[in-house]
């Protein structure tokens, strides 16, 4: 149950964009150009998993559910090994490159000040660019705002986690900017 | 110096939009949208939650400009600002309510209970009021993590801020 009347019952960000339709086009287009652009070497999937990974952290459940259905959808990975490697980051047999690139999203959502010159070094030793270093820490970011967003007016979300998968596969295909927000 | 080559010579974010353009229309229409409008919470208070949320993520480049911006709007001077932030002082209980949301955003969405709400609904607040409180606060903890996460840094001057904030109050984000 929301805390406002949102006039609707849809579950998570859903809801509150059917509530305020004129700030779910600019939050979408953000959504589409930082999760699926094509101009981006790195994959919608490295994309999502960041996103997942926030939202994991910020204990968002909505969010980390659609996203990291997403994420196994594009890798091709199911969601019980995505669980692990958000537990045990270190110890993941992920590329050093998106491993790197998960640390610094891990300190950005504890805050930006955490981020160090240390682990840019690291992320960028193993190979990643400076456009992938500022697109980590910018959907990082974005999904500090989006978890809250969704959490901080107490939006609902389904338990079943196989919703999620269910629909990702569709999800995947319509994108962020040409979806009908009540299927 | 930040961890990428951005020109920083250009102030605030418009560095990091002037590097990664393809985000301009959604941040500014994010921006345009939720901080240039008086329904229900004007454009001052729309500004002073910005700076709230920045002052609590310690991000100074953020507080700077958005405080300086609430005050011009609010007609402050700069000890009443600090003052605001601080104690809250000056605060009516329906702006404490909302400055009390924002401040739980800032630690976490699920840190709102609804006991504040409650509060805040008692004290006259709308859902719309609610509403964008939480959603600005919300923007807010990306746009300090994006400059702090970048470590940009501020070459603002006490002058700089001032003229920079009075053009953004007349005038907006969308220019």
């Amino acid at each position: 149950m929301s805390f406002i009347d949102l006039k609707n019952d849809l579950p998570g960000i859903r809801g509150l964009m059917a509530y305020s339709p004129h700030t779910a086009k600019p939050l979408n287009e953000l959504a589409e150009v930082l999760l699926r652009d094509e101009h981006n070497t790195l994959s919608r999937g490295e994309r999502e998993l960041i996103g997942a990974y926030v939202s994991w952290l910020n204990q968002c459940f909505f969010c980390q559910q659609v996203h990291e259905a997403l994420a196994g959808h594009y890798l091709a990975c199911p969601i019980g090994e995505l669980d692990q490697i958000f537990d045990n980051l270190g110890a993941s047999a992920l590329p050093a490159k998106i491993k790197a690139l998960l640390f610094i999203a891990g300190q950005v959502q504890t805050g930006g000040k955490s981020v160090s010159q240390d682990q840019v070094d690291a992320a960028r030793h193993a190979g990643a660019s400076d456009r992938e270093i500022h697109d980590t820490i910018l959907i990082a970011a974005a999904f500090c705002m989006f978890n809250r967003y969704v959490d901080g007016l107490g939006t609902w979300a389904p338990a079943d986690r196989g919703y999620y998968v269910n629909r990702a596969p569709q999800r995947a295909i319509e994108g962020y900017i040409d979806f009908d927000l009540y299927k | 110096m930040a961890y990428i080559p951005l020109d920083e010579s250009i102030p605030g974010i418009r560095s990091l939009l002037a590097y990664f353009p393809a985000i301009e229309p959604a941040m500014k229409g994010l921006m345009q949208t939720m901080m240039r409008q008086d329904r229900g919470l004007n454009k001052g208070e729309r500004e002073l939650i910005a700076a709230w949320v920045s002052h609590h993520n310690h991000c100074t480049a953020c507080e700077n400009i958005h405080g300086a911006v609430a005050s011009h709007l609010l007609g402050w001077d700069e000890a009443d600002y600090a003052r605001m932030i601080k104690e809250k002082a000056g605060a009516s209980p329906r702006l404490e309510a909302l400055l009390a949301l924002a401040r739980q955003v800032t630690c976490n969405g699920k840190k709102v209970t609804p006991e504040q709400i409650a509060k805040a609904k008692a004290l006259g607040c709308t859902d719309q009021e609610i509403h964008d409180t939480i959603l600005i606060a919300s923007m807010f903890c990306m746009f300090n993590r994006y400059i702090d996460g970048l470590g940009l840094t501020s070459r603002d001057t006490p002058e700089s801020l001032k003229t920079r904030a009075q053009h953004l109050a007349e005038y907006g984000y969308g220019t």
